[in-house]
């Protein structure tokens, strides 16, 4: 079976085990809702100080909320040992990889698809400066956490506290891509200055990532 | 070539595995003929699971070597080995049919192929394919089961089973063992890991006798007291 086949059947099948189980989501979109009420309240802020707070405070939610699903993703595979049945196939390690990153990249952008119209409602977002990039920065952004996450949730994978250790791993390595995030928003929403450098930042980020985790994640996955 | 003649299809030289300080195996020298039945014995904790997951390549020797199937990168060879755990290795919440294609896919089984194979695996291990059921909420004999048919998809040359009859009733243990009996004389080499070695004596070829991370003792029949 071709590359590309293992790839597509692994993310359809991680797909519909959420779908039935809905695990994660559920975790993901109470811990953003939280977020969105909890901040607003506290806050009060005018829809001046929201385009400077928000970029932050989208980010944070979503990065917080990435980390529930990061964690369920290989715990799946944890159970009953399937992993074992993987690595006992053929299929390569990376297809098993991509697929998992393909997943959490789709729950996390359905995440930010559905909490995107709270967030504008509870803090009275409007953004000054062009909005279409917004779409990249999320995209790119997504992939940043999402690629990094899966890498390191698999590393965590044999660790027993492996819900502390990913959080431990991967923030700091996500700070360039953090920062990249929450300055491109909030240029993109105070229309203060360009987010063309912090956009090529995240594209520059996700290729080296992407290639490294490509790279590594086969030792990863036959390690004991 | 006589099934006698053919060279080993696993060969372990001084095969030593640690986990920390603690060997599981501790200097395992053994040949396995092709097209044969092996019965491997020996109390809790004698490094039978272990050894059958070095044989599958899911644990890497920490001295000596292995070979299998003639390659000593067993990857390369995995899509001839099939192998059963103790756990199901099999996804709670899909249905047994769901996680078979699922898993034929890994194999490379095309999709038209795929239904086919997969259903048959599951008629051979006497389920029901159109269970529509999760597997989670199988009893565990079905999960067992259900498991040997996961093992089986890939038509191996190879099969490694690790404790196939815990939990299946009396009957269909006896099934599977004959079932067992039946791939040996099509050629598969089986090596099964069990406490129940009785359900295996009409079948097996030879028992190995494993104590404290080695191999001990091989005989042809089962020693007297043995359950």
């Amino acid at each position: 079976m071709s590359f590309l086949a293992v790839m597509r059947a692994t993310l359809a099948k991680d797909l519909r085990l959420e779908w039935r189980s809905k695990d994660a989501i559920n975790a993901m979109l109470f811990f953003s809702l939280l977020v969105v009420v909890i901040f607003s309240f506290a806050f009060e802020p005018t829809a001046e100080e929201s385009r400077k707070i928000a970029g932050g405070l989208v980010w944070v939610a979503f990065l917080f909320a990435a980390i529930v699903v990061l964690n369920q993703t290989w715990a799946r595979e944890l159970r009953n040992h399937v992993l074992d049945a993987y690595r006992m196939s053929p299929a390569s390690a990376n297809s098993l990889f991509l697929a998992k990153a393909f997943g959490n990249f789709i729950f996390v952008i359905v995440l930010e698809a559905l909490m995107t119209p709270l967030f504008i409602a509870f803090y009275r977002l409007g953004a000054i400066g062009p909005a279409w990039e917004l779409v990249p920065i999320a995209t790119l952004g997504t992939w940043a956490l999402v690629v990094n996450g899966t890498f390191f949730a698999a590393i965590s994978l044999r660790t027993r506290s492996r819900e502390v250790m990913l959080p431990l791993l991967l923030f700091p390595i996500s700070v360039p891509a953090l920062l990249g995030m929450v300055n491109a928003t909030t240029a993109v929403l105070t229309g203060e200055e360009s987010a063309r450098f912090w956009i090529t930042l995240l594209v520059a980020y996700d290729v080296v990532f992407t290639i490294a985790c490509l790279l590594l994640f086969e030792t990863i996955l036959e390690a004991e | 070539m006589p099934i006698s003649d053919a060279p080993p299809i696993i060969i372990a030289d001084g095969v030593i595995k640690q986990f920390g300080r603690f060997a599981a195996l501790r200097g395992v020298n053994a040949e396995f003929a092709p097209g044969r039945l092996y019965v491997i014995l020996g109390d809790n904790g004698a490094g039978k699971t272990t050894l059958l997951r070095t044989i599958a390549g899911l644990a890497q020797p920490t001295r000596g070597t292995i070979s299998v199937l003639g390659a000593k990168e067993i990857k390369t060879v995995c899509s001839q080995i099939g192998y059963m755990a103790h756990p199901s290795l099999l996804y709670d919440e899909m249905t047994g049919l769901e996680n078979l294609r699922y898993f034929a896919g890994l194999y490379g089984i095309h999709e038209d192929a795929a239904n086919f194979t997969c259903r048959e695996a599951i008629i051979s291990v006497k389920l029901d394919p159109d269970l529509n059921r999760p597997v989670g909420q199988y009893s565990q004999g079905m999960r067992q089961r259900m498991s040997l048919a996961r093992a089986l998809l890939n038509d191996p040359t190879l099969l490694l089973l690790d404790e196939p009859f815990s939990n299946v009733d009396f009957h269909s243990a006896q099934e599977m063992a004959t079932l067992l009996g039946q791939m040996r004389d099509q050629g598969r080499t089986l090596l099964v890991v069990t406490h129940q070695p009785g359900l295996l004596e009409s079948v097996a070829d030879e028992f190995v006798w494993m104590n404290l991370g080695k191999i001990v003792d091989r005989t042809s029949k089962l020693r007297a007291g043995t359950p």
